[in-house]
């Protein structure tokens, strides 16, 4: 077997290259529905129903892809100048940490004001979080995958700690979870009787913002030619080690506005479900994207509805919903290969 | 207590050779999937399969060897997926990585819920007892400390000095090496690059999946989601420590695990001073800093994450 390039890679090729991964995801669900002995017709049209079927689902699905586009972008930026930030996790609990300790009543500020203040520090903790290991990178030349991830255990011990420990609401019943911010501190609601809440706009904005700055400015174009050919890039005078650490504070800060916008927006206190992995699904979201922030909008709904609908989907049918996590996980992988099958042809000899 | 006598407690090492051994098979491992040119950041994903299988092989009724054997088929088989994504298409070492870790995780996941649908409490199997060998068992210090574990421990001992003969002594380690260093040299010598990473990748996640198996087989009794805990993130910063040497992996996993061991016996005794989350976060602390410490000393292979096609330069 051998893969030769294509010489010119159609537009429908690349159209085919979400609908392959979606249908792979699809495929290899419908087997482990049929193995619970369910039937999968009926599965899809109720993973329809409970991820966009209802002004409530669509709600849930919307809500939940917010914090996905956060972390989706920090993947996507970080990943296109080759800095594998693997610790969205930590950085959004970074995030929401600072939050909860600024927003809780630490500091009495009108709403206006309140909001940009928490996003501002919780993205600056994130930054900062990612920063350490970006320097280990540049200094001394650590492997980062290995360092982030392991950051995120020792954050989310922290994170315990603090909730079961100094910020434990006495009022929660013994339940381990912080205070919950005060009024001002708190992203409203946009649609009655739903949890979607303004952190959208926030998040819908940094995507633009993001897009804009790859596209538009020295910065930008700096990051992706760093990821493209480091050695090229040091020839022509950028300097490298700076472009990968500016590159990991603005990765590492979006990565703390998920955090924010999850604690401000949609828990309004720190727990430790405050996040379901989303620094994991941010990976995949950015992959399935092809690290466009624009896309990464997209594909934060797509893995957002694969979580809402597939929990509403196995709760009707009584199968376990780690058949999200399975879909999500079969879409990146089906993602990449179709994204190599739209460039190359795969020769049998 | 004090810490000098804990040293030379016989209890103490047993511990820590205890806890060494799922980490040995881990690293064992990676280091054999690097070594070939190939990072596995499956590893988190393969050992929570391996975790997985062996228990459920063991609780349907099958026997331990069984189970172990079959968490090996299974970490095997995920490696294959992982060695034809990365070898074969040479799609990104990392992405694929977390992507098989994700998959394997969550079919894990998965599966065992469809096994035992309805249980809170997840039932227990009869895991491996600890051998008792007559002669070697009655060394005075290194008999309880080595032979009188479950046969799980020495297997991994015994595949350290394996894996490290094997590497430096024979023809087809040499082969998986130089795979590692300079695939074009293995090409022009006729071996086909694509088979030995493949088989390097499928050896090494097997074991991997083995090491997983030990934590439901041998020390502990049951499956709980989310058990293997960080464990194959440290494996993949012990590889590092150890500069890609079996032995030196050797020496590597009992520091740590000698490092862990001692921060459980410190926790009991102070438990009131300092919270036991951060004891909990020291394992992660400690493979950062031996990362840091290693780093600049540690020659990687240097075909390492470069992917192989024919032809091409």
């Amino acid at each position: 077997m051998r893969l030769e390039p294509r010489e010119q890679s159609s537009m429908v090729l690349k159209a085919m290259v979400p609908l392959g991964s979606a249908a792979a995801a699809l495929l290899v669900c419908s087997v482990l529905i049929v193995w619970a002995d369910a039937s999968p017709v009926e599965a899809f049209f109720l993973f329809i129903k409970g991820s966009v079927g209802t002004r409530f689902a669509l709600s849930e699905t919307l809500a939940r892809t917010i914090p996905l586009i956060f972390t989706g972008l920090a993947a996507a930026i970080a990943f296109k100048a080759k800095l594998w930030n693997i610790g969205a996790e930590g950085q959004l609990y970074g995030g929401a940490c600072i939050a909860t300790w600024l927003g809780t009543g630490m500091i009495d500020l009108p709403g206006w004001l309140m909001l940009p203040l928490l996003f501002s520090t919780g993205a600056l903790v994130g930054g900062l979080l990612l920063l350490g290991p970006t320097l280990l990178k540049t200094w001394l030349k650590v492997d980062e995958v290995v360092t982030t991830l392991l950051l995120n255990f020792i954050i989310i011990l922290l994170v315990n700690y603090l909730v079961f420990g100094p910020w434990k609401d006495p009022m929660a019943m013994g339940w381990p979870q912080a205070k919950g911010v005060v009024d001002a501190a708190v992203l409203p609601t946009i649609l009655a009787k739903t949890r979607l809440h303004m952190g959208i706009f926030w998040a819908l904005a940094s995507a633009l913002l993001l897009w804009a700055f790859m596209r538009f400015t020295t910065w930008g174009y700096q990051i992706r030619a760093v990821g493209f050919n480091p050695v090229a890039s040091r020839f022509v005078g950028i300097s490298v080690n700076s472009v990968v650490i500016r590159t990991a504070l603005i990765s590492g800060g979006l990565a703390g506005c998920a955090g924010v916008s999850e604690l401000c927006g949609l828990k309004g206190y720190l727990t430790l479900d405050l996040s379901p992995g989303f620094g994991y699904s941010g990976i995949v979201v950015a992959m399935l994207a092809a690290l466009h922030p624009l896309g990464v909008v997209v594909s934060a709904f797509f893995v957002a509805m694969l979580s809402i609908g597939a929990d509403s989907m196995s709760r009707s049918l009584n199968i376990s919903n780690f058949i999200a996590d399975v879909a999500t996980a079969v879409s990146l992988l089906a993602v990449l290969v179709s994204m190599l099958l739209a460039r190359y042809k795969i020769r049998w000899r | 207590m004090d810490t000098l006598q804990l040293f030379l407690e016989a209890g103490f090492w047993m511990a820590v050779v205890r806890m060494a051994t799922p980490l040995l098979f881990g690293t064992l491992g990676e280091l054999i999937c690097e070594r070939a040119g190939v990072l596995n950041l499956g590893i988190e994903g393969i050992m929570a399969a391996g975790c997985m299988s062996g228990w459920t092989w063991v609780y349907l009724g099958g026997d331990l060897w069984g189970g172990i054997l079959f968490a090996a088929c299974v970490g095997g088989a995920f490696g294959l997926l992982h060695a034809i994504f990365t070898v074969h298409l040479g799609l990104s070492q990392h992405v694929t990585g977390l992507g098989i870790t994700m998959l394997a995780s969550a079919l894990s996941s998965f599966v065992f819920r469809m096994v035992l649908p309805d249980v809170t409490t997840p039932p227990k199997i009869v895991p491996f007892a600890p051998m008792d060998i007559p002669i070697l068992g009655d060394i005075p210090v290194l008999g309880p400390i080595i032979f009188n574990q479950s046969p799980l421990t020495l297997l991994a001992l015994i595949l350290v000095f394996f894996v490290g003969w094997f590497l430096k002594h024979t023809p087809a380690g040499l082969a998986l090496c130089m795979t590692g260093e300079n695939p074009m040299a293995v090409e022009s010598q006729g071996l086909s690059v694509f088979a030995i990473r493949t088989c390097a990748v499928v050896v090494g996640s097997g074991l991997m999946a083995v090491g997983g198996a030990f934590l439901t087989l041998s020390a502990f009794d049951a499956f709980y989601i989310g058990m293997v805990n960080g464990r194959g993130w440290i494996c993949i910063a012990l590889v590092v420590f150890s500069s890609w040497k079996p032995s030196k992996a050797l020496l590597g996993v009992v520091l740590f695990a000698a490092f862990d061991a001692l921060q459980m016996r410190v926790q009991q005794d102070v438990s009131m001073v300092i919270p036991y989350q951060f004891y909990l976060m020291m394992p992660y602390v400690f493979s950062i800093v031996a990362l840091i410490i290693m780093s600049r000393r540690s020659a990687y292979p240097k075909a390492l994450l470069v992917p192989f096609r024919k032809g091409e330069r």
